[in-house]
């Protein structure tokens, strides 16, 4: 069970909704991925032409925790204008604070992530900030109050999974807050990888969207996590240098 | 009245005299939409009360995929 702040989920997997071929697919990569929490980012609409179609129209909000983001801030101040936008629609009290510092990398800027978060939290958000996976950032946004802390593995959309686990497994291991591993993921082993490292939960988007097929690569992801968790959760056995037998050395009728 | 609607300048005809109004001139009082007059964010128990005036910078925003 992942608790985030006063919620509580069955699944680890927190899925994105940017960018799939069609809302068709996204539906059934939803559906089978079991994600119970869905990102949004939050824009302008083109009132111009309201009919366009729009993902969230398709689906049935009950079921599903929102999570928007503030994806577009550079300022604290934007992000926290941004997380106030979402909230008043009424569906959501969660917000991924993200808050860009560099258009290249998209990596994000950490003294105003630190600051976004304190606002929010302040005003009552359930906040989960999106950081690098830098470890002292990652102790200072939990004792700013957020309710749960998501390093990135590696940049946004880059799919180069997980670059730094010794960064990663220190913040794990200093964690009073949940830890989501949020972007660079990009294939299921990364996925079983985070949950190995004893992640709580997983947010990716466009290693499913992307994928050739991505209601598979929805499920593949599903399984990852489910079995990266288990792993974590039964304790692997130490790595050694040269081999141990699995069988009895005695007992043997040759030789 | 003129007023800028995510950033394009609009003539509102006569009877847009609210918040509400406006949505339902777009066509759009039954999508999920968040409404901000002047740097004020409304929730849509605030459309009906809130009377737009000439200059208003309105934005309407909503929810789109992302990760």
């Amino acid at each position: 069970m992942l608790k985030i702040g006063p919620l509580s989920f069955q699944s680890r997997l927190l899925l994105g909704t940017g960018k799939y071929p069609s809302f068709e697919i996204q539906k059934q990569a939803v559906e089978v991925s079991e994600a119970e929490i869905l990102t949004f980012a939050v824009r302008r609409m083109n009132i111009f032409e309201p009919s366009q179609p729009n993902f969230l129209e398709q689906l049935d909000t009950e079921k599903f925790t929102l999570l928007p983001n503030t994806a577009g801030a550079k300022t604290a101040q934007e992000a926290v204008r941004i997380a106030k936008l979402a909230k008043a629609s009424g569906l959501c009290d969660m917000i991924k604070v993200e808050v860009i510092g560099c258009d290249k990398t998209l990596l994000p800027d950490p003294i105003e992530t630190l600051k976004a978060t304190e606002e929010l939290v302040k005003e009552g958000f359930i906040v989960l900030p999106y950081t690098s996976d830098d470890v002292v950032l990652a102790r200072k946004l939990q004792e700013a109050g957020c309710h749960a802390v998501m390093p990135g593995a590696s940049p946004i959309g880059s799919g180069q999974g997980i670059i730094n686990p010794v960064n990663l497994s220190f913040i794990i291991e200093q964690a009073t807050v949940p830890v989501i591993v949020d972007a660079g993921i990009g294939s299921p082993a990364d996925a079983a990888l985070a949950m190995e490292l004893g992640a709580d939960g997983v947010l990716l988007n466009t290693a499913v969207s992307g994928a050739n097929d991505p209601v598979k690569m929805a499920k593949a992801m599903k399984l990852a996590i489910e079995a990266g968790r288990l792993g974590f959760e039964a304790g692997r056995i130490e790595k050694k240098r040269y081999a141990t037998a699995s069988s009895p050395k005695e007992g043997m009728s040759v030789g | 009245m003129n007023v800028i609607v995510n950033g394009e300048s609009v003539q509102l005809q006569d009877g847009i005299e609210n918040v509400k109004d406006l949505l339902e001139h777009y066509d759009i009082q039954d999508k999920v939409v968040v409404v901000e007059v002047n740097g004020n964010i409304l929730t849509s128990a605030q459309h009906q009360s809130t009377r737009l005036s000439d200059k208003d910078r309105i934005e309407i925003v909503h929810f789109v995929g992302g990760g």
